[in-house]
């Protein structure tokens, strides 16, 4: 948060916003900055940004203090007179060099991290995420478990035009889902994107990543979660009317509660979790339904 | 702009009325139609906005429906970006170009005609759409299918709107490259052209070369959706996802269309107001070019998400960020410019150096989102739309007003009010800021674009946003009222207006007669190389 107070400090913001920093951080990860994240990409991710941030503020420092030194320093009216040079090829070869060995500099770590983060192989098991307008599907390709996920009621009861239910009274607004993804921690998770009907966007910032959910392509990523906990996102791509309204959540829970959590989700519904505890009546629900088929089970 | 030709009556030979306005073919009156309707445009496109922030002002839907909210965000986009900054630019190249390079009109003047009067016409089609059955276009500017096949009936309205303006666009840059190849004044070769012209060469040369493309993007819509074809669905054999590489391939230098006439008009405002020759005009020149070119091999990093092969994302990483390496020259150069100079800060002056440190940091976050594993995160975020809010409305929409003050005086023959022009300056540039910063926190902390409500923990950074929304969009109310109380009258401007302008448009008269030079400038008036 310190890189803020440059920002502050170079009059680039104003006061409040520092006091907003602290107010705004909420139970999880999210914040005023990126987060961490809680897999190894994520954490190279974050620390490249830190990277690239700190790099623009240096030189915005640099070339802002030298543009408001101009400003007070050569003032027509302080008697400042204009001299005549327009060029210096040293000057501008100078100039030219150096930002283009920063740019190596950045692309060099940058490389490294992309490189691993495409590296799909060896994963111990494999979850397809499809996207409809507007829910997820996670089908479990080891096991055979497979549910679909939708905005939690209680959030989708509050978020219809003229509710009148205040969103600060509903927990996680519209962060919540019916059914978690449920993960095992320190596994190699392969994730496959795809889609149902339009283009979406499988993103959870903690795994430090989003990936387009595509109809009739499968994208492939991964993830390497480190520690057990609940994460929290959003469809990230333009789906329509109720693209803000399709949250994703994961629950990260150590191997072995997870394989006590796939006997008992093998045994207790051998078919798929379409949605728990949605009632017809929501105008949300009926429209949805007229525009998705759902695969029959 | 009666008053403007009442001293030249030998030249104007037009009729009055309306079917001045409607058959003119001459630049000026042409440049005045394209910006006094861009102008009208950033209203209707501001209103869209105002929609936008009024709803996300609190989280929770209060006023409109997530459908029409999304028709906000694509209305609003193609509004600003086809029927504000295009036009603008187009305007200024059509009043500046002739009298900058010495000329007396343009060399296409009924294309001319044809180029401006297709746009009310295209911008008809557009708007209409907000009162068909199934609502405005609501997939985005981008138009990405299969979403955007979901359109109602005012899918083909969107496809010819977006046809229609293309044309005008082409049409607009053949005229200046016509005009600017075949009518310079003698003596006035390409390196002593003033910048603003050498921008819009390369301007032109992208429109010529990336318009064709996305009419062809859209067309493959059109028959995507009525004729059967299948160019983008998967289940027909096609491919998404090429949609969103033919619409980038556009796309991408589409937005150095809308920046790249800024540098010029930065260009020519700094040096003017230093009191000192631009430095490094070569430069100047060969990074514009540069960035032109560059802008034809990075398109994909708009869609790194959508799985590239490793090769792809890296290529696109490197040329992207490349691009640094020319804006940094062009930025540099500016504060090079400012070094050792005499300046006064007249509102034009106050509005180029609110547009360099600005688009500096629109710059800075595109530098950041041009590292592809780090777009990952940032990719359809708040902290993109703060982005190109930085580099289009604090870059372009900040050159066009430092433009419009700059040249105003010589087009009307009066200078506009300058306390009320610095307050224009200082509520925009405070409000603009308000509006737009708090955004790279909340795409950092989360918030995707495009959805009309959000979760409870980005409420303080939203209230914040929408003030500043509010203030912004109120201070430009002011623009307008300064805007004509100029033209209605005030003080008499002189001939070269600015006591450090150089360049062939300040020897004419303030008002310039109707016919820019009928007989080319004397060669020795042309200073060249110096802005």
């Amino acid at each position: 948060m310190s890189y803020l107070r440059i920002l502050v400090l170079g009059g680039l913001i104003f006061l409040p916003v520092a006091a907003m920093a602290e107010g705004n951080v909420n139970s999880n990860t999210w914040g005023l900055n990126l987060t961490r994240g809680v897999t190894p990409f994520s954490k190279e991710v974050y620390d490249l940004h830190m990277i690239v941030l700190w790099i623009c503020v240096v030189i915005g420092v640099v070339v802002f203090g030298a543009m408001f030194y101009a400003m007070f320093a050569y003032r027509k009216s302080k008697g400042a007179q204009a001299e005549g040079w327009h060029e210096n090829h040293t000057v501008e070869a100078v100039w030219t060099i150096i930002p283009l060995l920063i740019l190596i500099g950045i692309a060099i770590p940058a490389t490294h991290t992309l490189i691993k983060m495409e590296d799909v192989s060896n994963a111990e098991m494999t979850i397809k995420v499809t996207g409809y307008q507007w829910m997820w599907q996670y089908d479990y390709v080891d096991s055979g478990i497979s549910f679909y996920s939708k905005l939690a009621d209680d959030s989708n009861f509050a978020r219809q035009r003229g509710s009148g239910i205040d969103p600060n009274s509903v927990e996680n607004y519209l962060l919540d889902v019916d059914t978690r993804l449920v993960v095992p921690t320190n596994t190699k998770i392969r994730f496959l994107t795809t889609a149902a009907d339009v283009i979406h966007a499988w993103w959870v910032p903690a795994l430090g990543w989003k990936r387009d959910a595509i109809p009739g392509f499968i994208n492939e990523s991964w993830a390497i979660i480190e520690e057990p906990g609940v994460y929290r996102g959003q469809c990230a791509e333009l789906c329509g009317k109720d693209h803000g309204f399709m949250p994703i959540v994961v629950e990260a829970i150590s191997p072995d509660d997870y394989k006590s959590w796939v006997a008992q989700k093998k045994q207790g519904d051998e078919t798929p979790v379409v949605s728990k505890g949605s009632s017809g009546e929501l105008p949300y629900i009926a429209s949805r339904s007229d525009q998705v088929e759902l695969p029959k089970e | 702009m009666s008053e403007l030709t009442a001293n030249h009556d030998e030249h104007s030979h037009h009729p009055t009325g309306i079917k001045r306005w409607l058959t003119t073919t001459n630049h000026k009156d042409i440049g005045t139609m394209y910006l006094v309707f861009s102008l009208i445009m950033f209203f209707i496109g501001g209103a869209m906005a105002m929609i936008i922030r009024l709803e996300l002002f609190q989280p929770g839907l209060q006023f409109v429906d997530p459908q029409f909210y999304n028709s906000m965000v694509t209305m609003h986009a193609l509004i600003m970006i086809f029927g504000v900054v295009m036009p603008a630019w187009t305007g200024f190249a059509n009043w500046l170009v002739p009298m900058m390079i010495g000329a007396p009109d343009m060399a296409l003047p009924r294309l001319n005609n044809w180029s401006f009067w297709i746009l009310p016409f295209a911008f008809s089609l557009l708007l209409i759409t907000l009162f068909l059955p199934g609502g405005a276009p609501a997939g985005g500017w981008t138009m990405y299918p299969p979403l955007v096949l979901q359109t109602g009936a005012a899918f083909p309205f969107l496809i010819f709107a977006v046809h229609f303006l293309g044309a005008s666009s082409i049409g607009g840059a053949i005229n200046v490259l016509a005009t600017v190849f075949n009518m310079r004044a003698p003596g006035m070769t390409l390196l002593k052209l003033p910048l603003f012209v050498w921008t819009w060469i390369i301007t032109g040369f992208l429109l010529v070369a990336s318009l064709p493309v996305l009419a062809g993007a859209v067309t493959m819509l059109l028959t995507d959706k009525f004729f059967g074809t299948s160019f983008f669905s998967a289940a027909g054999g096609g491919d998404p996802v090429m949609f969103q590489h033919i619409f980038w391939f556009f796309g991408h230098p589409e937005v150095y269309i809308l920046i790249l006439p800024a540098f010029g008009v930065v260009s020519a405002i700094i040096p003017t107001f230093c009191r000192k020759p631009l430095f490094g005009y070569n430069s100047m020149v060969y990074a514009v070019a540069a960035i032109a070119f560059l802008s034809f091999i990075v398109w994909a990093h708009h869609m790194f998400t959508v799985g590239m092969p490793l090769a792809g994302e890296l290529f696109f990483m490197y040329t992207t960020v490349l691009i640094a390496v020319p804006t940094g020259v062009k930025v540099f150069n500016w504060v090079a410019t400012m070094w050792k100079s005499a300046m006064t800060f007249e509102t034009p002056m106050l509005f180029a150096i609110g547009f360099v440190i600005l688009f500096t940091i629109g710059g800075f976050s595109g530098l950041m989102l041009g590292v592809t594993p780090v777009d990952f995160q940032y990719h359809d975020t708040y902290f993109v739309v703060a982005h190109f809010h930085y580099v289009l409305v604090t870059g372009a929409v900040y050159s066009l007003m430092a433009a419009t003050y700059f040249w105003l005086p010589k087009w009307t023959g009066y200078m506009y009010d300058e306390a009320l022009g610095k307050w224009h300056f200082w509520l925009s540039t405070i409000s603009v800021n308000v509006l737009f910063f708090p955004q790279h926190f909340l795409g950092l902390a989360g918030m995707p674009r495009r959805i009309p409500d959000y979760s409870v923990q980005f409420a303080e950074f939203n209230v914040i946003s929408s003030v500043g929304g509010f203030v912004y969009g109120l201070s430009q109310l002011l623009f307008v009222y300064i805007i004509v109380k100029c033209v209605r009258g005030g003080q008499k401007a002189t001939d070269r207006v600015w006591e450090g302008a150089q360049g062939l448009e300040w020897t004419l008269a303030s008002p310039p007669p109707y016919h820019s030079f009928n007989t080319p400038p004397d060669p020795s008036t042309i200073d060249g190389g110096v802005r």
